[in-house]
């Protein structure tokens, strides 16, 4: 079952407002700075995607306040986030934990990030593949006690989703920010630092319980992995355009190295990958909505595909510029950091690969 | 037992612990136990490379103080090596034993932002000057240049030959005012290595190494050693990264470990493959110059750095997504396996660069090994100063 994956012209005028936008607001040295503890940024951005072009609510219903676009529209904004490693919470809260909500009717809360002013988080390891049982959580009487590790996207967050067991059930529960100990840990990707959640009888409200809190979890992973796999084709894209454009303006041996076979073979083969990682993405972006096993698989197939490429190029792209690449003071590194923590977020190429295994008795 | 190890306890019985560590290792180098193969006279015994090895061993059970390697790596590594092949006497004896004890450090001034693989094509111009040479142009890439007080430099001494023939080698005083070394911050987040500016600085004679215009042979040498101390690291500086992995392997998930284990264990076995391989490679050297063949080393040491520090992270999960620390500190010196995962898997991304890219280095196994054509070079044979850029 194959949908259309190329991009249609309202994908193609969303790409451009969105692109136009990011060149103007996510300057690299800034997304640099964050390495150095300026976090200025990741606001400033945030603030300038939610008043510009309303963003954060971008795939919300509109009777919620969104603009009900649909996943693959979604995708295509992701493309550009990874374009430029924009350091803000749209995966995380705008696709993860808007997805989440949704699976539990939570309007209000949704009601509440559709102006950008509510930022959410799911209390998750950012390493999670598929799903989580909860158990470093506990709840009871209205309260959270425990804690989570390498959480993304929790550092500016104003409502945490916590996962945790109440007696043997699973439930959901919204904890408010100011209610959790947040401690940012040094991150291999500060453009999306992870931190650890302490909870010491947090005040919370269950949203869902049972196997409609693991659904509620798990289609919010699902739905993040379907969409992370676009930010890796961005972040690609970015690495290969950028390489070729270096090697045809550098020269040594009195001519430009990308005239050497050697350089062109490997570019070439890069911009295979990154054709390819494009469809896979494109595909999860267009069969991921009902979550059904087609959906489970087309996440697994580009997530073991797209993971991978992302990392290549931007190796790559480090490569190929030679000293320049290793250098804090070209971008290559801020891409090279992301692809990297991008492809153990959300579980590994190996787990998917190992998931597709189970799902095709392969 | 080898008459070398005879001759370290022999010494040892008559150090006294209370000596200082600089006069220690002096004392050590005076009678030949620095590095036992070299020649008697420059810290050497003219005894078996094998010997080395045990003498050190003998030394650290003493509790002698070491000579701190990893912060000399260049210094050890590259310019003891090219002082042995082409320097003079007198050379040999001023310079080597302040290189090995670690009184001085020793930096590479090679690489320029417009000849990093095309090394010859060099631009820092020395000119002749009453006993001496001038020397101006801008240096890039130079790890270590912050702690060093001399430098292994290669500079154009005549612009009208054609590249690779107008150059030559000095060891130039780093300590010279019109040297100026600024910080370069590398992607981990250190400032390992930096830029360098020359400005008039004079060198003298007595440190020109090997003879004018014949820069481009000595540099050859270096680097031979270079790609054999990178590719080839001491294990006792410095754990393999193999081991590493190994390691983080054990602690990982065992469903991480069920879906991964095809892949650590090619690049374990790729791993200990390499290490017979060198170890082949060093019986077939006979009289420890590398060649050609050590380039292949490098070329499967980075590759392995690379792939198994990636691994790493990918084992580690939760944990991988964190880093040590991003501040921009000058090290002192730097240890592949040293620090961190994160930090691991970045800074092998420089192993494939430093000291000539993965892809130089095909190219001489290519051909200078199997002979293939090289490919066109359109400077080839013209005046360097004509050459296109
Ligand atoms: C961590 C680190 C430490 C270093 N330390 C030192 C030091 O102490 N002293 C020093 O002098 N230098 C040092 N260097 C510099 C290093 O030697 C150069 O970076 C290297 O030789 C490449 O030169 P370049 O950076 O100019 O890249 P370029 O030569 O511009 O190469 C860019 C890309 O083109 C490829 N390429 C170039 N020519 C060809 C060809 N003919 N065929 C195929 N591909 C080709 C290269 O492989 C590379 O991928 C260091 C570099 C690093 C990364």
């Amino acid at each position: 079952m194959t949908g259309d994956l190329l991009y249609s012209e309202t994908e193609d005028a969303l790409r451009e407002s969105v692109r136009a936008l990011l060149a103007a607001n996510c300057p690299s040295d800034r997304v640099a700075s964050m390495y150095d503890g300026d976090e200025s940024l990741a606001r400033d951005l945030w603030g300038a995607v939610s008043v510009a072009m309303e963003l954060p609510a971008i795939g919300l219903p509109e009777s919620l306040g969104g603009s009900g676009a649909s996943a693959r529209e979604v995708a295509v904004v992701m493309e550009e986030l990874g374009r430029v490693v924009a350091p803000i919470p749209f995966l995380t809260s705008s696709v993860i934990a808007q997805r989440s909500l949704g699976h539990c009717g939570e309007t209000d809360l949704l009601k509440a990030m559709a102006d950008g002013s509510h930022v959410c988080a799911l209390a998750v390891p950012f390493s999670s593949f598929g799903r989580t049982r909860g158990e470093s959580v506990s709840v009871s009487g209205g309260r959270v006690t425990g804690s989570v590790a390498a959480v993304a996207g929790a550092g500016h967050a104003d409502v945490i989703l916590v996962p945790g067991l109440d007696g043997g059930d699973l439930t959901l529960q919204a904890v408010d920010a100011a209610d959790a100990h947040v401690t940012r840990r040094s991150s291999l990707d500060m453009s999306r630092p992870v931190c650890d959640l302490t909870f010491e009888s947090s005040p919370a409200r269950e949203i869902a319980r049972g196997q409609d809190a693991d659904d509620a979890v798990s289609s919010g992973l699902l739905m993040g992995s379907a969409m992370l796999a676009s930010e890796q084709v961005g972040v690609a894209e970015w690495c290969l355009e950028t390489t070729v454009a270096y090697v045809k303006q550098r020269n040594q041996f009195g001519r430009p190295i990308g005239s050497f076979q050697a350089v062109k073979h490997r570019l070439a083969r890069l911009w295979i990958s990154v054709n390819s990682a494009r469809a896979a993405a494109r595909n999860a972006a267009v069969l991921v909505e009902p979550g059904d096993v087609p959906a489970k698989v087309a996440v697994a197939l580009a997530q073991s595909y797209c993971s991978d490429v992302a990392v290549l190029a931007a190796e790559e792209c480090v490569q190929l510029h030679g000293g320049i690449g290793m250098t804090w003071e070209h971008p290559t590194h801020l891409y090279l950091k992301r692809a990297k923590a991008d492809q153990l977020a959300l579980g590994t190429p190996a787990h998917y690969r190992a998931r597709l295994a189970a799902l095709n008795s392969l | 037992m080898s008459a070398s190890a005879d001759l370290a306890r022999a010494f040892l019985a008559d150090w006294d612990p209370a000596t200082t560590r600089l006069e220690s290792l002096r004392a050590r180098y005076d009678a030949g136990l620095a590095w036992v193969s070299r020649p008697e006279g420059v810290g050497g015994l003219g005894a078996s490379r094998d010997d080395q090895r045990e003498v050190d061993g003998i030394f650290a059970a003493a509790g002698f103080p070491d000579n701190n390697a990893a912060a000399n790596g260049i210094g050890l590594g590259m310019a003891a090596p090219t002082i042995f092949a082409v320097g003079t006497d007198e050379q040999k004896q001023r310079l080597l034993r302040p290189l090995w004890t670690g009184e001085e450090i020793w930096c590479q001034l090679f690489s320029e932002p417009g000849a990093g693989s095309d090394l010859a094509n060099i631009a820092t111009r020395a000119t002749r000057t009453d006993g001496g040479w001038i020397v101006s142009g801008q240096k890039v890439w130079t790890s270590n240049a912050h702690n060093a007080v001399r430098a292994l430099l290669v500079a154009r001494t005549d612009p009208d030959l054609p590249k690779h023939e107008g150059l030559t080698y000095f060891a130039m005083n780093m300590l010279d005012p019109g040297v100026e070394v600024r910080p370069l911050r590398q992607l981990t987040g250190e400032a390992e290595f930096n830029e360098v500016f020359l400005t008039d600085v004079f060198v003298p004679d007595e440190d020109l190494l090997g003879s004018v215009n014949d820069g481009w042979r000595v540099a050859m040498t270096t680097l031979a050693s270079e790609r054999v101390s990178i590719g080839n690291s001491d294990a006792d500086i410095e754990e393999a990264m193999v081991d590493v992995v190994e390691r983080t392997w054990r602690s990982a998930p065992q469903r991480t470990r069920d879906v991964m284990q095809d892949r650590f264990l090619r690049l374990w076995v790729d791993a200990r493959v390499a290490d017979l391989t060198a170890a082949r490679m060093k019986q077939q050297l006979a009289a420890g110059r590398p060649g050609p063949e050590g380039s292949a080393l490098k070329v499967t040491f980075a590759r392995l750095a690379q792939e198994l520090s990636g691994l790493e992270l990918e084992l580690l999960g939760a944990d991988g997504l964190g880093y040590g620390d991003w501040a921009m500190v000058r090290p002192t010196a730097v240890v592949f396996t040293g620090r961190d995962a994160g930090y691991r898997y970045l800074r092998a991304k420089g192993n494939s660069i430093e000291g000539g890219t993965t892809e130089i280095l095909l190219n001489i196994i290519a051909e200078k090994v199997l002979g293939l054509p090289p490919e066109h070079r359109p400077d080839k044979g013209m005046a360097w100063k004509d050459s296109p850029r």
